[in-house]
């Protein structure tokens, strides 16, 4: 078994879990909705295996390097960090009708790297051949897949809040399964405040390997700048909490233009814009 | 209620430590740090001047007169960090002081008003669980050595866990500032330059950024430059493994020790006497000796390393690379060898071929086939320089201390709440309070756990 072929059984063992949420909230049926928790989980520890064995596979050939090396790695390491923070959500908390708004993401991202994308195992350039590339990107990922969940309870704060602000309560159909508004906004706020701390660490460790490697910490080159913007959107989040008039739909606003910065800071810079990290590219 | 009319410093003042404006220039600055991700910085390509309407073109002017293309150390963008700095100062100084009377001087009695803001908040009868000195005992364990007070009658016991921890947002604060002091240090004492040394020579000096030549203070010989690659794979230009310079760093001609053929690579740079070097390009100088054609109507000529010589149809010709001892590298072959690009003066697709001193046959080959002149290569005298980018930075310091408390801040401020408990026993009841800054959930649990340890064991009342 090759890790190319695990990576595929993952992305349909994302696919099947992200069909049993959609089922779960149509029909609301609480076995379904196990299942697509459990279909999660197994194919995250499918997908932990193939990781570790591409890992492997990168060793055989000579190069041994941790799979965060390229456009394609990142991409599954983005699903892996997704899952596993929505993992950590359901375990904790148990509203398992999040999934229906978060593992769309693995799955996308899976369904994209596998299809698309080109994953030949490459040695490194001179560049990227430092211990900073794995605290980097690790750091960096982990933070993204915080957002992607927040983003996610986001909509679903919305959505929440809109049929709520009707009043007539028709909430007896789809929604009736999510959790209610103010478990919606703390879970945003929390999911926040674990991804906010980690791209703060994942500009840092950039930083310094920067340093490292061109004697400059910070160049406001596009990936830079891009990595603070989305920091200056999650600062103000964070701050929204205190501020009057910004709690709420503004704050669940906040944090969805705050992860689209990061997938623009993440795909975005290395397909329209030029810089540093071209490498990341297609 | 009726508040005297304010002056102006005061209004001034609470504007500056408000929360609106930090969310509004939280916003800005993520909105206008765009601008220069989108327009290019620094040194302008001319292909793009000229796509954007040349340099008397309006937008050129308007680009130019906003600072759009050093727009991070504008005028305008500058303001804006330095007003963050000035609110997140202001911020500080007016709410520290109440934050530290909470964490520092805390209530000590369980009052109404702390009772109303309390995270959660319990009665229980009387009974043997319920004596002062053992629930005084039960806070010292579970959470810190309670304060005992006595007042008209009642008795208070109050404890808490990690106070300090109220000052962590004040030092996510005042970390960044310290980033930006460290980043204001490095540009005022510190410097970024760029110095060439061919292989074999030494260097004294370096050029800096603003193009003013700066002595080094000490002598910089490159020994030698290599480039090593990774095996060819299916077709693909081989990637570079290694950029490799062999440095040897020398003091009024005296050897330093430990510089002596020192190895500086990509992400591991060399430091000496506080200048750091930074492997960062290189490229290859002196020239090339070609002959166009043969016989007497033959021409030899000199050509750059980086030069570009015509051919009498006006196809133009350059040198790729070029050894002077081809047998290591093609079987059967010696002597000098060069690999050069033809651009046709037609425009169509570029030539590539290889060309040698000691095999006119084959230099005659290759012409008949690709309908070129003959061309062969007579020997060289070039090498490679190696290009270092050197820096001084007193403030980097500064700013990884600034990043080491912000990491540090950040977690103690997310993630390690400050708990308070306070009980008050009166004649006839227990009431605990318990306040947490962060983590609800969890202190909930915490919190019951303490109140089914104070329960009488004996009867299973269900206290209110």
């Amino acid at each position: 078994m090759t890790s190319g072929s695990l990576f595929n059984i993952t992305t349909i063992f994302y696919m099947a879990s992200t069909l049993a949420f959609f089922g779960y909230l149509a029909g609301r049926n609480q076995k379904v909705g196990l299942s697509g928790s459990a279909l999660a989980w197994i194919g995250f520890a499918v997908h932990t295996v193939a990781t570790g064995l591409r890992w492997k596979e990168s060793y055989d050939l000579g190069m041994g390097h941790a799979p965060l090396s390229n456009l394609y790695e990142s991409v599954v390491f983005f699903a892996w960090s997704i899952v596993l923070v929505f993992g950590i959500i359901d375990a904790k908390y148990k509203y398992r009708v999040i999934g229906a708004f978060v593992m769309p993401f693995a799955l996308l991202a899976m369904t994209w790297g596998q299809l698309y994308l080109p994953s030949d195992i490459n040695p490194l350039m001179p560049a990227l051949q430092s211990n900073w590339l794995t605290y980097h990107v690790l750091t960096c990922f982990l933070g993204y897949a915080a957002f992607a969940v927040a983003c996610g309870v986001s909509i679903m704060y919305l959505i929440k809040a809109k049929s709520e602000e009707k009043a007539t309560d028709a909430a007896g159909g789809l929604l009736s399964v999510f959790p209610p508004t103010k478990v919606l906004d703390d879970l945003n706020y929390k999911a926040i405040m674990v991804g906010f701390p980690l791209l703060t660490l994942g500009i840092i460790t950039g930083a310094a390997w920067a340093n490292y490697a061109w004697g400059t910490y910070w160049s406001w080159d596009p990936k830079e700048t891009w990595s603070l913007i989305v920091w200056f959107v999650y600062a103000a989040f964070l701050h929204a909490r205190f501020t009057k008039g910004w709690v709420g739909r503004r704050a669940a606003w906040l944090s969805i233009i705050g992860f689209a910065a990061t997938i623009f800071c993440y795909l975005g810079v290395n397909l329209f814009l030029s810089g540093l990290h071209s490498y990341g590219g297609l | 209620m009726s508040e005297p009319q304010r002056d102006i410093p005061t209004r001034i003042w609470d504007a500056l430590a408000s929360l609106r404006l930090t969310m509004f220039l939280l916003i800005a600055l993520a909105l206008v740090s765009i601008i220069g991700t989108v327009i290019p910085q620094g040194a302008l390509d001319p292909q793009y001047i000229a796509a954007i309407g040349g340099e008397q073109g309006n937008r050129f002017k308007l680009y130019s007169l906003l600072g759009f293309f050093n727009m991070y150390h504008s005028w305008w963008f500058l303001g804006l960090l330095g007003l963050l700095s000035a609110n997140l100062l202001a911020c500080s100084l007016k709410r520290l002081p109440q934050v530290w009377r909470i964490a520092f001087r805390p209530e000590p009695l369980l009052t109404a008003g702390v009772e109303r803001s309390a995270t959660c908040c319990q009665t229980l009868p009387l009974g043997s669980t319920t004596d002062p000195d053992r629930l005084a005992g039960l806070l010292a364990t579970k959470l810190g050595r309670p304060v005992i007070n006595q007042q008209d009658g009642q008795t208070h016991l109050f404890a808490q866990r990690r106070p300090w921890a109220r000052l962590a947002a004040y030092l996510v604060h005042f970390s960044i500032i310290l980033i930006f002091i460290g980043a204001i240090i490095g540009n005022l004492f510190g410097f970024k330059g760029f110095v060439a040394i061919p292989e074999g020579e030494t260097v004294t000096s370096f050029t800096d950024r603003q193009g003013n030549v700066r002595p080094l203070g000490f002598e910089l010989r490159c020994d030698q430059f290599t480039v090593s690659y990774y095996p060819a794979q299916g077709g693909h230009n081989p990637m570079p493994k290694e950029f490799k310079s062999i440095l040897t760093l020398t003091e009024n001609g005296r050897e330093v020790p430990g510089y002596k053929h020192a190895r500086l690579i990509v992400n591991e740079p060399l430091t000496y006497r506080g200048i750091t070097f930074y492997q960062s390009s290189y490229g290859t100088t002196g020239s090339h000796q070609l002959r166009i054609g043969e016989g007497p109507q033959g021409q030899t000529l000199q050509l750059a390393s980086d030069g570009t010589a015509h051919l009498p149809d006006g196809s133009s010709m350059h040198v790729v690379e070029a050894v002077q001892d081809v047998s290591p590298f093609l079987a059967g072959k010696t002597g000098p060898a060069a690999r050069i690009d033809i651009h046709p003066a037609s425009g169509g697709a570029p030539l590539d071929l290889i060309v040698f001193a000691n095999h006119p046959d084959d230099n005659r080959a290759e012409a008949a086939r690709l309908g070129l002149p003959v061309i062969s290569y007579l020997g060289g005298t070039e090498r490679f320089y190696t290009g270092l980018q050197v820096n001084k930075d007193p403030g980097v310091w500064v700013v990884w201390a600034g990043c080491l408390l912000l990491c540090v801040a950040l977690y103690v401020a997310f993630f390690m709440p400050h708990q308070r408990v306070w009980m008050r026993i009166d004649n006839h009841q227990l009431t605990i309070a318990g306040h947490t800054t962060r983590g609800h959930e969890q202190f909930r649990q915490w919190f019951n756990a303490l109140i089914a340890d104070l329960q009488p064991t004996d009867t299973q009342e269900d206290n209110q």
